[in-house]
């Protein structure tokens, strides 16, 4: 017995074919069967019909940086409360970072993570493998294996890797399987010390800075590396005007190359640190309003590829500290979608630039079959109200963490029904006007 | 902000409405006061110098009311000034020296911080080695709080006494020319000094060497120099800053040598200040590194002084917090660093 389901006289916003169009979409059990860019569709017997009267209907986000908590850290968040929070963001999958206890280095813990996530989660998680062993630097974790048992990248997650040495082997052999590798960019010798971007109100406020070439220097690095080994080789967040320039120079010659932007970095700037909130001290650090504007001018421009939530989730304990002495990150996955509309909003982006950088882009990084409007592939879909208005109450999220960088803010645009292979599993009633 | 600090006629007999120009709970930077606020505590500092001069006639204002001296950081002087500054107002001062490496440094902040406001102190005067961390604590107690040093950001009491000990040489603020010498990177002093001095229509010069100049000092301060003779021609006041080495991790300056010979402040450096010039020290001083001995000990030197005057400005500031006069100063916490722009509002009124 088939389970048919009906979204029609939606607004069909496809990324991957630059398509924006009133259409429907019939789903069949959990892959999308018909499309069709007529008001409605003849369903079958028994569908379920949602009338979205214009809603936009896109593919679900697919978020490429989301740390848990679990193992290790369920206090923090675990895999179900990280999936709802994922699914009332509209992301239908994400890329779970190994930065766990146990780090995520092996297979049997790739193992874990897909079961676990098939048990409680709403959203497909998928694991990120450590490039080393115990994210030390050192030693490579065995990239075929993991690979096998499900490992879609290698990351060694917030640390950055550093030794030439060890990037250059690292490239070369996931080159071989044809694994990308993710690599964030911070030169501990310049970065480490610091805690927000250098300049002056760094100075003002006696903090210690983080200066531009703390990223820039191993960006060339990493860029050089990778035209050498051939890797698909992905700059996991850059945050700076400089490191634009850097990804422009080198796309030219590979194209292998790909970068990512944190929606922080790309909707906030260095005032928002104002006295001392610790919520917005994250890595990298949220710099100048020259550079989010070249971060947006990056992403207009195809520089930028894609859009992530960097969803971390810290609790008071690492926050409620003076400044210098409390952790980085922020949560994400709820607000990622509301806050990248703000740049439609304002006019800096186009919608599909937008979208694309959190549904086609990461997909092909990826090689995942989500991520666009075709039939066959998975019902991964949203409807979301591109207008919507609402204010950001941390007490409201489904996050365990409240640690986020939008508390109180006023967001126009949200989700309102996610649908992860065909399956309903967010939807905001009462509050919209579909039926 | 309070709609009376735009009132310029100040009479010295008026104290009702002199106690309204200074209407904080705490304070916690330089950057949170503007020019007439900044004037009004310099005058009440000045009359506390007088006073202490003849201990029976303070008026003990702080009487019954508790003071904790809250020291994540170690500090003789500042912690002496500031009790004997309470204790001459008749307050009941209880030290604490936490000692930060052997706990949690910031549970330790948090959970001290609780505890103590639990004992229901009225005054907390807190150091901490982290910038922003003594503001973090004033969000979670109910009592005043003074900044007493946090990090690399701010200490307002030593701005305050430096331009207290400045006026009282030189008669005025506004038009004088003061060079801040030193690691002004890592330096509380250096910033409080620049925010109050700019306020006061100073011109205001720093000296160091690059790597001890922060980004956008610029922005903060008339003239940067890299040359100290340049940076020293004409200045009224030579200010100089403690050199600390555990902060330079020999790879923002070589050695204390080569520092002193292009940075220590020696007779022939000093001879290219004005005539007159003073020479001030927060101290503690590392003679032979930023300053000569000979300078520190010379007649130009008005640096014990200034601890004088440290003990004063403390009494201005827990007298205009929490002092019996200051009985309508709580709920109105305009704390924060968005007045940095207030610099023209109000006139010096010498």
């Amino acid at each position: 017995m088939s389970n048919y389901k009906l979204i029609k006289n939606a607004r069909i916003i496809d990324p991957a074919t630059n398509t924006d169009k009133i259409g429907s979409i019939l789903i069949k059990n959990t892959k999308i069967n018909d499309i069709s860019f007529e008001k409605t569709i003849n369903a079958p017997q028994g569908a379920t019909i949602i009338d979205a009267k214009g809603l936009v209907l896109c593919p679900g986000l697919i978020d490429t940086r989301v740390f848990t908590g679990e193992p290790g850290h369920e206090y923090k968040e675990n895999l179900r409360s990280a999936s709802n929070a994922a699914a009332a963001g509209g992301v239908t999958t994400f890329v779970m970072m190994p930065d766990t206890m146990p780090i995520i280095d092996n297979t049997a813990l790739v193992d874990f993570i897909i079961r676990r996530a098939k048990a409680t989660a709403k959203v497909n998680i998928l694991p990120a493998a450590a490039i080393t062993k115990g994210l030390k630097g050192k030693q490579l974790s065995e990239f075929g294996l993991l690979k096998k048992a499900g490992a879609v990248c290698f990351t060694d997650g917030r640390f950055s890797l550093g030794s030439t040495a060890t990037l250059k082997s690292a490239f070369t052999y996931a080159a071989n399987f044809k694994m990308p590798i993710i690599n964030h960019l911070n030169d501990e010798g310049l970065g480490a010390s610091g805690v927000v971007n250098e300049g002056l109100m760094a100075t003002g406020l006696g903090l210690k800075g983080i200066p531009k070439e703390a990223e820039t220097i191993p960006l060339e690095r990493d860029l050089q590396l990778a035209l050498k080994s051939g890797v698909k080789y992905h700059g996991a967040q850059i945050s700076s005007a400089s490191s634009v320039e850097i990804m422009r120079r080198h796309k030219k010659t590979n194209s292998n190359i790909t970068c990512g932007v944190s929606i922080n970095n790309l909707s906030l700037n260095e005032n928002d640190v104002g006295s001392y909130r610790t919520f917005f001290k994250l890595s990298p650090p949220l710099r100048s309003e020259d550079d989010r504007a070249a971060l947006v001018n990056g992403l207009n421009e195809g520089i930028i590829d894609i859009i992530h939530s960097g969803h971390d989730p810290q609790d008071v304990e690492v926050k409620r500290q003076p400044f210098a002495q409390a952790g980085d990150g922020a949560i994400g996955l709820e607000t990622m979608l509301s806050a990248a509309l703000r740049l439609y909003h304002s006019g800096e982006s186009d919608l599909i630039t937008i979208l694309s950088a959190m549904t086609i882009k990461p997909a092909k990084l990826l090689k995942l079959k989500s991520g666009r409007i075709k039939i066959g592939s998975p019902a991964d879909l949203i409807l979301f109200d591109i207008d919507f208005p609402w204010v950001v109450d941390e007490s409201k999220l489904l996050s365990r963490s409240k640690n986020t960088t939008f508390e109180q803010a006023k967001l126009s645009g949200k989700v309102f029904y996610t649908f992860v292979s065909g399956q309903e599993v967010y939807s905001q009633k009462g509050e919209n006007n579909v039926t | 902000m309070n709609k009376n600090l735009k009132t310029s006629s100040r009479l010295k007999t008026d104290k009702p409405n002199s106690i309204q120009k200074f209407n904080h709970k705490n304070l916690l930077a330089i950057s949170q006061l503007n020019q007439v606020e900044i004037v009004e505590l310099l005058d009440r500092a000045d009359e506390m110098a007088k006073v202490s001069l003849t201990p029976q006639n303070i008026i003990p204002s702080l009487k019954g009311k508790t003071q904790i001296n809250l020291f994540f950081e170690n500090s003789t002087r500042t912690q002496a000034s500031f009790e004997i500054a309470g204790k001459r107002l008749g307050a009941l001062v209880m030290n604490m020296n936490v000692q930060t490496s052997s706990l949690n440094k910031g549970e330790t902040l948090i959970d001290t911080a609780s505890t103590l406001n639990a004992m229901r102190p009225d005054v907390i005067v807190v150091r901490h080695s982290a910038s922003g961390a003594v503001e973090l604590l004033s969000q979670k107690v109910s009592c005043s709080v003074i900044n007493a040093g946090d990090g690399s950001h701010e200490h307002p009491t030593q701005a305050l006494l430096d331009a207290l000990t400045i006026r009282r040489h030189k008669k005025r603020l506004n038009g004088l020319t003061v060079a801040i010498c030193g690691d002004i990177a890592h330096s509380r002093v250096a910033r409080s000094n620049l925010m109050l001095l700019n306020a006061m229509n100073v011109r205001t010069r720093v000296i160091a060497p690059q790597t001890l100049l922060p980004k956008g000092i610029e922005n903060i301060c008339a003239e940067v120099f890299t040359d100290m003779k340049k940076g020293l021609k004409d200045a009224d006041v030579v200010m100089m800053l403690r050199l600390q080495h555990e902060r330079t991790d020999g790879q923002l300056i070589p050695s204390a040598r080569e520092f002193y010979h292009f940075y220590g402040l020696d007779k022939k450096k000093l001879s290219y200040a004005k005539p007159d010039a003073i020479v001030m020290h927060p101290g503690p001083m590392n003679r032979g590194v930023e300053i000569d001995p000979s300078i520190a000990d010379g007649a130009q030197a008005v640096i014990t002084e200034q601890v004088e005057m440290g003990v004063a400005v403390r009494m201005a500031v827990l007298n205009s917090l929490v002092g019996k006069s200051a009985h309508n100063n709580m709920g109105h916490n305009n704390m924060g660093h968005n007045n940095m722009g207030h610099n023209n509002m109000g006139q010096e009124n010498e």
